[in-house]
């Protein structure tokens, strides 16, 4: 049930404490939030940087534009409805055409234009954005399911968390969303969590509510037989997130589009700690290393600092094998 | 690389010590320049006990007089001052002690202050106090002959003048009263006592109408309660009025009583006034018998001895509870950042114990989860009525008001005087509770709400634990340097990088 706190030292366990001094408050500065808090800014930085994000289809920034909903998706056959500065998967709607004037929701519900409009304007007027700001609704459009993937999540789309540390890729995990997390991929919730190897994008070691399992819950597919393809590039992906925001410490959330590979959702500047018990490593033991590099090292391009962080960061588990 | 890394922590450890430092010097100044014990209990109770008078002058000469208490079985008055600007002051003392303002003109709105510290102490005898006269007394009928059954009742089942006086005073007690009884209750309600000692002084038994203040910490705005006493030849003794619902003053009984007023004048009299006052405010102080002594001598405060004590008694028992938040506030920073609890709000438990503190804790508790649990069901509904966030908080704030107001009445409906003090809750905080409650019921369930609900009302417990504990009263009252040593204390938590509590089970499988 408990464990010693030197057992966790010895294995380089970050805690809350530490994270929010040692790592958060030293290496974000606090003006530097509002670009990841508003996934608006986050897609308009990394699309000038390069870095692949879903197709913005278009915002609705005022009340009045809500009415203009259905001329300016006519084209659209599925589209994702997002809250710009909301959190934690608070208010995003992915919805598929059904006819003229409505949707289908990922759970099958059918929605009407009606309900839409309402609920874009309730985003507009800060129902999901943090402390009940005014907010801006993004409508972006959808990813393509890589069929890899299709025996793995229920409902929603798994999407791969990757820490990156002064533009370092230190850990990864791939987050499932199961029937008991409601379709939401935050662990807390239920979904489960896979730790995935730095070098190759190879599972480690999945766990749910803490627990280690070998199957998903619910469709029963063997969690060991996951593989994520351009895994490599994922890691530049969101290595690069480091240069466009300016944070130290960071959470990048990656999903795999069928056509366009590897893409970046949304960016954490507080992300959490279960990715260690999912990969069942301590951050500090690779967080550690990292601040002891030359400045020379810290400024290698993307490329180069995923390299020396496959190298370094390969897990033992998988060579042994 | 150690060292790189210990150096610029250096000035905050010294920051933090110097703080420390600071605080215990001023304790220890406290403790042996004035004499303040640093142990609750060894020591002396004072109470300071404040009359604030306020009445609307008429721009003509003012006289004002007021009943002054005077030693007594149990309490020996140490120091008495009065503050009244460009008052006239006289103690009149003697066997009706008297404090008199006057004042050649005045007009609007004044306010006359008198101050007495009293001490608890034994020393003081039983005094002699000779019976008065008994006046004539008649009754308009038909209560005069009502008067008289209910009299030759009370005389019947009685020995003496104090027996007669307690079975006539349980005949207004009783629930269901007999029909003379309900006659007098009925014409003479507002005036209880009164009609007690016009009985009494009927049936030839020597009585007079007193007042008396009973004395509870930091209570600001009290009024004085009317108490009869009652002779029997050379023996006197005291007794409570029935108190009916209407009544605007309590009888706690375990609260210690200091009469204020023992011969039967009124207690305050003014001429050239109008819309008379009078409300009382006390608090009480555990001191040495030698600083007693230091500060009578001296009764100016000198500049050095700066502390809440200077201040008038009701703004010092205002500071009193100001002096226990950061003890809160330190508690909720060790649960969170030691221990890792979550609350929701960060210092709304702090709040939630400040209410507890008025309203005790067990109607506290009960109190909390009725307005809550209502409330959370209410908001639930609300929310499907897709409200802008500000109407909605508005919303459940007057939903908050309505519960506290619907349980308050049903409480007292149901004889339970204790729902009544629901109200000391803070509403608003209660209503973003609600709020934020209700939003981590949809995005995260109901399991988070049972932790982050459950994190808070065991904080708040423990808050109120610590902020209601004599012993951390005495000291944060008395010793401001208290204060210093918290905030060093608050200092080094908040630089604390080692494991919560929790996170020991949290990473269980590192084992």
């Amino acid at each position: 049930m408990w464990v010693a706190p030197w057992r966790l030292k010895q294995q380089g366990i970050l805690g809350m404490n530490q994270r929010n001094i040692a790592y958060i408050a030293k290496h974000n500065p606090r003006h530097l939030y509002p670009l990841v808090d508003n996934k608006l800014k986050t897609k308009l930085l990394a699309q000038e940087a390069g870095i692949t994000t879903p197709n913005l289809i278009t915002t609705i920034e005022n009340q009045h534009d809500v009415s203009l909903l259905a001329q300016r998706l006519q084209a659209c056959a599925g589209f994702a409805v997002k809250p710009a500065k909301g959190s934690g998967g608070k208010g995003i709607l992915i919805l598929t055409r059904h006819s003229d004037d409505e949707f289908i929701k990922a759970n099958g519900k059918i929605i009407s234009l009606l309900d839409l409009q309402r609920h874009v304007s309730n985003i507009l007027s800060g129902l999901y954005s943090l402390g009940g700001t005014p907010d801006i609704a993004i409508i972006e459009e959808l990813i393509e399911f890589d069929t890899h993937f299709s025996g793995y999540s229920f409902e929603g789309i798994p999407d791969i968390r990757v820490i990156v540390f002064k533009g370092f890729p230190v850990m990864a995990m791939m987050r499932l969303a199961t029937r008991a997390s409601d379709g939401k991929a935050n662990l807390h919730q239920g979904a489960v969590g896979v730790g995935l190897d730095i070098a190759t994008g190879k599972p480690l070691h999945a766990v749910q509510n803490g627990e280690s399992v070998m199957r998903h819950p619910d469709t029963g597919q063997a969690l060991k037989q996951l593989q994520v393809n351009h895994w490599t590039e994922l890691l530049t992906l969101a290595a690069n997130c480091y240069e466009v925001t300016g944070l130290g410490y960071l959470g990048a959330d990656m999903v795999l589009d069928l056509n366009q590979g590897p893409m970046l959702l949304e960016l954490n500047a507080r992300p959490g700690l279960s990715i260690q018990i999912a990969n069942g490593t301590g951050l500090l033991t690779r967080l550690k290393p990292i601040e002891r590099l030359s400045p020379k090292e810290l400024h290698y391009p993307a490329h180069k600092r995923v390299q020396l962080a496959q190298s370094w960061f390969a897990s033992d588990i998988l060579r042994d094998q | 690389m150690r060292l790189h890394s210990l150096t610029p922590r250096l000035p905050f450890f010294l920051l933090a010590g110097v703080l420390f430092l600071i605080g215990i010097v001023l304790i220890l100044h406290r403790h042996w320049v004035y004499e303040v014990p640093l142990f609750y209990g060894e020591t002396q109770t004072i109470w300071s006990v404040e009359a604030k008078i306020e009445f609307q002058a008429q721009d003509e000469p003012v006289n004002v007089t007021m009943s002054r208490p005077s030693n007594q079985k149990g309490f020996t008055v140490l120091k008495e001052a009065a503050a009244s600007p460009g008052y006239g002051l006289n103690f009149i003392d003697g066997t009706q002690p008297q404090a008199q303002w006057t004042i050649r003109s005045a007009n609007g709105k004044q306010v006359l202050f008198y101050r007495a510290e009293v001490l608890v102490s034994d020393s003081e005898d039983d005094q002699v106090i000779p019976a008065p006269r008994i006046p004539f007394v008649s009754l308009p009928q038909p209560f005069d002959d009502a008067a008289n059954t209910v009299l030759a009742n009370a005389f019947a089942t009685s020995s003496d003048n104090f027996s007669f006086t307690r079975e006539l005073l349980k005949q207004f007690q009783t629930p269901n009263p007999q029909q003379p009884i309900a006659l007098l209750q009925q014409q003479y309600s507002d005036q209880m006592p009164q009609l007690i000692v016009d009985m009494l002084h009927k049936a030839q038994v020597p009585a007079s109408l007193i007042y008396g203040l009973q004395l509870q910490d930091s209570r600001r705005r009290q009024n004085l309660i009317p108490l009869l006493r009652v002779w029997n030849e050379n023996d006197h003794e005291i007794f409570y009025f029935p108190t009916s619902p209407n009544d605007h003053y309590k009888i706690k009984k375990q609260a210690p009583l200091l009469l204020w007023q023992q011969t039967g004048a009124p207690i305050l009299d003014i001429s050239g006034g109008q819309q008379s006052d009078i409300h009382f405010s006390m608090i009480k102080r555990e001191e040495s018998t030698f600083a007693n002594i230091a500060q009578n001598l001296s009764s100016q405060y000198d500049f050095l001895n700066f502390s809440i004590h200077s201040l008038p008694i009701e703004e010092q028992a205002m500071f009193q509870t100001i002096l226990l938040i950061p003890i809160g506030a330190l508690i909720v920073c060790l649960l969170r950042i030691l221990i890792g609890i979550r609350t929701s709000g960060t210092f709304m438990p702090v709040l939630i114990a400040l209410a507890f503190i008025q309203t005790s804790l067990l109607t506290g508790l009960v109190g909390f989860l009725l307005v809550v649990t209502t409330g959370l069901f209410i908001r639930s509904y609300l929310s499907h009525l897709n409200l802008l966030l500000v109407a909605r908080i508005t919303a459940v704030i007057i939903s908050v008001i309505a519960i506290i107001s619907v349980f308050s009445v049903l409480a007292f409906k149901l004889g339970l005087t204790e729902g009544l003090k629901i109200t000391f809750f803070p509403m608003i905080i209660l209503s973003w509770t609600i709020e934020r409650m209700s939003i981590l019921w949809e995005e995260e369930g109901g399991r988070e709400v049972m932790v982050q609900g459950g994190g808070s009302l065991l904080t708040a417990v423990l808050v109120y634990w610590a902020m209601n504990d004599p012993w951390v009263r005495h000291l944060t009252f008395n010793f401001i340097g208290i204060q210093f040593v918290v905030l060093s204390l608050v200092l080094l938590i908040g630089s604390y990088t080692g494991y919560r509590l929790l996170e020991l089970t949290r990473f269980k499988v590192f084992k």
